[in-house]
């Protein structure tokens, strides 16, 4: 055996200790480090106390307001975003190509720009909330206002998941369905549904996740009026402007455990999904 | 296509036919699809969902940026708060994303590369901004370095700082957008395999030569698209950025925040003109992804012709 | 530059891949490397070229030993199942590769380069891209880009596997043509026996990690050393045959003389369908059969024949044998068998 030149690399491509090395040190510095600030500084609360403050009628009106209007979002894009990507990838239109590349625009446009041009939208005096209003609905700075909004944050989550599986789809297992003699709705509903079951679940909950932590785009469009359309991140914010650094980090922690929560559930989606290939 | 199920008693091939409906064009050949009426209904309905979330808003930050016409608007933007908010936009995003840049090709090479143990932990922290709201990310800072933070006292000691200042948009910015290179490059790199790297080393490259000359050619679009990305969001951040800010004036607003300062002050048309700058931005940002998307593809296409037999 | 391997061992996991092999190549042999799926022979390929570690064991490239060398300082050349070439480089800039990287002089490149096209006849093709050549096309201008720094040794892992069978038939023998050119020492991987059988100067038989047997094609044809070598050369009918008395071997109506074998033995004995002689007429030593099925394969007749009640066996003649009515089924015919191997069950 010869020990001494066993030193040598043990890979078959250079640079993996360089480039392991540039990754751990500027996720230490820039993730690692931060978050655990954040982790230590929750230790600082006593169990009673973190209760206290997230059991505060506020905070909970605040969960309430901000988990409601985040599913509601995310379940209206996981109900619309499919029909758009079967558009994009199985029909020809004018303007498609147009119209695929704007899906990506909530994820291009900053939050804030988003956020006013929502509100001016649905204002009273919008182009939307004008014509809204004689029909008696409220958009602006209302709970369904931040609905609005967080749809237009999640719509690329779901149509981005499922148009990839959509254009993989195997055809012929439609046409061998169709040789058989079913018609399109049942191959729809029993061949292609099933498909893209994984996929559109992945999405929606990406969707949620993202519309619970969202701030810019949702701040200017709810009015902000504690107990009423006050979403969670505002919340916080308002604590740290206070310099309730402990009120901030409970609310935040509890952000923090649903989100993580949820990306660990699409984790596990997609390797399910994964083993059902 | 056809199914050709022999017949068993004389072995006559039998042709099955599928549903074809007239005017089923695009993409393979024959498709099945659904009545026309039915397209007819989700094309209008797709369009219509996407006018009213995406189109509309996108044309009204254009139409109210111009409402008071060309002069208003580049007054509006060429005001000394407007230029520092623009200057203090670009000098984030010039160090944040060629940080995020070299990050993501050393992170990508290292996952697309090898395998190794705790790869999927790795590629989880990678994924950590994503799920964190930016306000807590701009709050972990402010929990490092604010008055009551950790490194707080000590920094203002020695009169350095990070909160309210530059230093710290650029960090908070930074945390919030360093994914994004190597989330773009790291499944690309994986389809492509290794093969041609060690091919490379067998020739004798050693690390630079083959990523020069073997792997950056491969992957340059996609890195391309993941520096635009990363960039359009450097730029566009707003939640982390609004809590280590400090809202300065003049000082510590990047145009997002800007934008808010004057939208509050109901200063409508000058807000809007600001947000012109990133809005236009986004959509060149669009446009590069699909540009990107569609060399990222042909790449794939051509890498995934071994077969091409026959002399 | 002669290859020689002491005793070398990978284990990816708990499993060995590669356990304990050793042989030796001579300079410029042609050697073939013949094993099924997970045999190990490419990892085996891929430890001698330094492209993976081994966990014991030595490898030594003209003497030297190299065991710890990156692939670089070995002066291997390879060449990759799928090609692995550089898809945005033409096929010049790919064959002169290597030699850039040695800092080998402009001109001195390019003459080589011109040199390797002619060689590979591929002339003509300098400036296009990979994707606009063909895949036989490209695995020459893969070997020409492993051959270009003149290397010691060149390594093939299953060059041929992703290419047409029309086409692998004519690079096979053009791999030969180039050998005698060249004249270096050559190693090829493959799971295709008829190329191994076909080309190779010597072939090393490989199973799980271990070598089985190595000699030349003929010596493994013939003479197949263990059943596992028996069984995967050429086509073979198995039977198990008891040793019912010293040096009989026996299986229904069939005798088979053995030596060595303790009576009351089971024996696993191959024998190939070209070595069971089918006549119409009586004679020493053969054996009553009828043919069940006859199958037209071109240049030979398959027969199924029923020995007995219910053994079968299969036998391969030449279309123009004289069979009776015409090997129409149930008719009687004669058989021997001329070889065969035996071996006991472990």
């Amino acid at each position: 055996m010869n020990l001494s030149a066993r030193k040598m690399n043990r890979r078959s491509l250079p640079g993996f200790g360089l480039t392991m090395g540039i990754s751990m040190l500027y996720l230490s510095l820039i993730v690692v480090i931060p978050l655990s600030a954040l982790f230590f500084r929750t230790f600082d609360l006593t169990f009673p106390e973190f209760w206290k403050i997230i059991l505060s009628p506020r905070v909970v009106a605040s969960f309430r307001v901000t988990f409601g209007a985040s599913l509601g979002a995310a379940a209206v894009n996981a109900a619309c975003g499919p029909l758009v990507a079967w558009s994009l990838v199985r029909y020809e239109f004018p303007g498609k190509r147009i119209l695929d590349a704007l899906v990506d625009l909530p994820f291009a446009l900053p939050t804030a720009i988003a956020g006013i041009t929502l509100t001016t939208l649905y204002a009273g005096t919008g182009w939307f909330g004008s014509a809204l209003l004689p029909l008696g609905i409220r958009v602006a700075f209302t709970p369904l206002g931040i609905l609005v909004a967080l749809v237009f944050t999640g719509l690329p989550f779901v149509v981005r998941t499922v148009q990839p599986v959509l254009e993989t789809l195997d055809v012929e297992a439609e046409e061998a369905a169709a040789s058989l003699g079913a018609g399109r709705w049942h191959i729809v509903t029993r061949i292609i549904f099933p498909s893209i079951r994984p996929a559109l679940l992945t999405g929606f909950t990406l969707a949620f996740a993202r519309a619970l932590g969202e701030y810019g785009s949702v701040v200017f469009i709810s009015g902000n009026m504690p107990m009423k359309t006050e979403i969670t991140t505002l919340l916080i914010m308002t604590r740290l402007e206070q310099y309730d650094y402990s009120g901030a980090t409970a609310i935040a922690v509890t952000m923090l455990i649903v989100s993580f929560a949820l990306l660990l559930s699409i984790n596990l989606l997609q390797a399910r999904a994964g083993r059902g290939q | 296509m056809i199914a050709n199920a022999g017949n068993p008693l004389t072995g006559d091939p039998v042709v099955f036919m599928p549903e074809i409906s007239p005017g089923a064009i695009g993409g393979r050949g024959v498709k099945l699809t659904e009545p026309w009426i039915v397209r007819a209904g989700v094309i209008g309905f797709s369009a219509a969902f996407m006018l009213v979330f995406v189109c509309v808003p996108l044309t009204l930050v254009f139409v109210k940026a111009f409402e008071k016409g060309a002069s208003a608007y580049v007054a509006a933007i060429t005001e000394p708060d407007a230029l520092a908010a623009v200057r203090l936009t670009l000098l984030t995003a010039g160090i944040v994303v060629p940080c995020n840049t070299l990050f993501g090709l050393a992170a990508s090479w290292a996952i697309a590369k090898f395998s190794f143990r705790g790869k999927s932990v790795l590629t989880t922290v990678i994924d950590l901004p994503f799920t964190v709201s930016p306000v807590i990310a701009g709050m972990v800072f402010v929990l490092l370095f604010g008055i009551q933070g950790w490194l707080g006292t000590w920094l203002d000691a020695r009169n350095v700082h990070i909160l309210f200042a530059p230093a710290g948009i650029i960090l908070a910015t930074m945390f919030v957008t360093f994914p994004f290179v190597a989330r773009e490059l790291i499944p690309v790199m994986q389809k492509q395999g290794t093969d041609e790297e060690q091919a490379a080393v067998v020739l004798g490259a050693g690390l630079w030569r083959t990523f020069a000359d073997v792997t950056f050619p491969n992957i340059k679009w996609a890195l391309l698209y993941g520096v635009i990305l990363c960039n359009a969001r450097a730029m566009g951040e707003f939640g982390a950025v609004s809590v280590v800010s400090g809202h300065i004036r003049g000082a510590t607003n990047t145009i997002p925040l800007h934008a808010e300062i004057l939208y509050n002050e109901y200063r409508m048309n000058a807000a809007f003109a600001v947000a012109s700058l990133l809005a236009f931005l986004a959509v060149i940002t669009l446009v590069i992804k699909k540009f990107a998307e569609v060399k990222v593809k042909d790449e794939l296409a051509v890498r995934g012709n071994h077969t091409a037999g026959g002399r | 530059m002669s290859i020689e391997v002491v005793r070398l061992s990978r284990r990816f996991d708990r499993t060995p891949a590669v356990d304990g092999v050793s042989f030796r190549i001579a300079t410029g042999e042609l050697v073939a490397l013949l094993g099924p799926s997970g045999s190990g022979k490419s990892t085996l390929l891929r430890m001698i070229a330094g492209l993976e570690p081994p966990d014991a064991g030595d490898i030594r490239l003209a003497g030297k030993n190299v065991t710890g060398e990156s692939p670089r300082e070995r002066n291997v050349g390879f060449v990759f199942q799928h090609y692995a070439l550089f898809s945005h480089q033409t096929v010049a800039e790919n064959i002169a590769f290597g030699l850039n990287v040695r800092k080998v002089p402009k001109d001195e490149i390019r003459r080589r380069v011109t040199e390797l096209l002619n060689l590979v006849q591929l002339k003509g093709l300098e400036n296009r891209y990979p994707s606009q050549i063909s895949g036989g096309q490209r695995q020459r201008v893969a070997v020409a880009r492993a051959l270009a720094p003149r290397p010691g040794v060149l390594l093939l892992d299953e060059p041929f596997g992703a290419l047409d069978a029309k086409v692998r038939e004519d690079l096979r023998r053009w791999i030969l043509e180039l050998h005698e050119l060249t004249r270096v020492t050559t190693l090829f991987v493959t799971h295709d026996q008829h190329e191994a059988l076909e080309i190779a100067h010597r072939i090393l038989v490989m199973n799980r990690g271990r070598i089985e047997q190595e000699g030349t094609p003929r010596e493994i044809f013939d003479d197949p050393a263990t059943p596992f070598v028996a069984g995967f050369i050429g086509e073979n009918n198995l039977i198990r045959a008891d040793v019912t008395e010293p040096h009989v071997a026996r299986w229904g109506p069939l005798r088979f003389a053995v030596n060595g074998h303790p009576t009351g033995r089971a024996l696993r004995v191959y024998f190939r369908p070209n070595d069971v002689s089918v006549s119409a007429s009586e004679g020493a030593g053969l054996v009553r059969a009828s043919i069940v099925k006859t199958r037209f394969r071109g240049p030979s007749l398959e027969l199924l024949l029923r020995l007995g009640e219910d053994r079968h066996i299969v036998s391969h003649v030449p279309r123009d044998v004289a069979l009776p009515e015409g090997g129409a089924n149930e008719s009687v015919v004669y058989v021997g068998i001329r070889a065969f191997h035996a071996y006991e069950e472990s």
